[in-house]
């Protein structure tokens, strides 16, 4: 039996099975970043004395740039897609994939820097909370892409049979995406400027 | 959001224009925190810059400004619960468990 609703709207709720469950996904990413935001809260406020300047600015501002260049070259591969323009929706979801393996390897030198100090996780609080809300974060940042390697691989093919359905997996890709970079923007300055 | 390709080529300035207003407001964040603005303040506007971007990738990148209801329904009972994670440690900072009581220290004086 075909599984309704995988391209067409429900007449109820207006959306797509995919649309609500990665809304319904993404809010439950909200609750597991906002318990570890909480914590962070609980641990900057108990401590006698917070650390200042113990990471790169710059390097963390340049994350920030790749990361909002991505979600530009995301947005840009679902329209371009939707304008039935595949050869440059494939653009897009390369660039995409390129800035986000630029981002894990600028995060790669960082954390070296850090543990070639001996700043690991066990070395403060502050960077117990800073490895654990960015490894986190590198996590996503490691399933975004491989969700974007299949679509450029071997889950390209719907395209060409199902080309909605296919549209409807690359915005909620997108859709995904977008959440990684805004949860990074308040990363950001809750651990490199505060 | 829009699926019809004529209205999805004119929101691509939009997405270009939100774009670039991202990284001014990530540079305007890098100059405030060179500033060196006393701790409070300097949370204050961090925070509101912070808020003010994610508002724009939520709204333009994410289509939240032109959503289904359901979308908009499951997004306040996530807020509604997130508000209330965000006052766990408030709770936690005001609650008495672990503090010796007066009955407690005094027996403990006695022995």
């Amino acid at each position: 039996m075909e599984i309704p609703y995988i391209v067409e709207t429900r007449p109820d709720t207006g959306l797509h099975n995919g649309k609500l469950g990665i809304w319904l996904f993404l809010a439950s990413e909200v609750m597991l970043f906002g318990a570890l935001f909480s914590t962070y809260i609980i641990l900057r406020v108990g401590a006698p004395e917070w650390p200042h300047g113990e990471l790169s600015v710059l390097l963390g501002a340049i994350n920030t740039v790749i990361l909002i260049s991505s979600s530009v070259t995301m947005v840009m591969a679902w329209a371009s897609l939707k304008m039935n323009d595949w050869g440059t929706h494939r653009l897009y979801l390369v660039a995409t994939f390129a800035l986000a393996a630029l981002f894990l390897v600028n995060k790669y030198f960082e954390y070296s820097e850090h543990l070639g100090k001996g700043e690991g996780p066990w070395h403060s609080t502050f960077f117990a909370i800073y490895f654990t809300l960015t490894g986190l974060h590198g996590l996503h940042i490691v399933g975004g892409m491989v969700v974007m390697a299949y679509l450029l691989g071997p889950g390209a093919k719907m395209w060409k049979k199902n080309p909605d359905q296919f549209a409807n997996r690359i915005e909620a890709t997108g859709l995904y995406w977008h959440f990684v970079d805004l949860v990074w923007i308040f990363l950001f300055p809750v651990l490199y400027l505060l | 959001m829009h699926s019809d390709p004529a209205e999805v080529k004119k929101s691509v300035r939009t997405y270009m224009m939100v774009g670039a207003a991202l990284l001014v407001f990530t540079a305007i964040t890098v100059i405030a925190n060179q500033l060196h603005l006393a701790v409070p303040l300097a949370i204050t506007v961090a925070l509101i810059i912070a808020v003010t971007k994610g508002s724009m990738v939520a709204a333009v990148f994410m289509h939240l400004s032109a959503e289904k209801k359901w979308i908009y329904g499951a997004l306040l009972l996530t807020v509604v619960f997130l508000i209330v994670l965000m006052f766990v440690p408030i709770l936690t900072v005001n609650d008495g468990i672990g503090t010796p009581t007066r009955a407690s220290a005094g027996a403990h004086a006695g022995h």
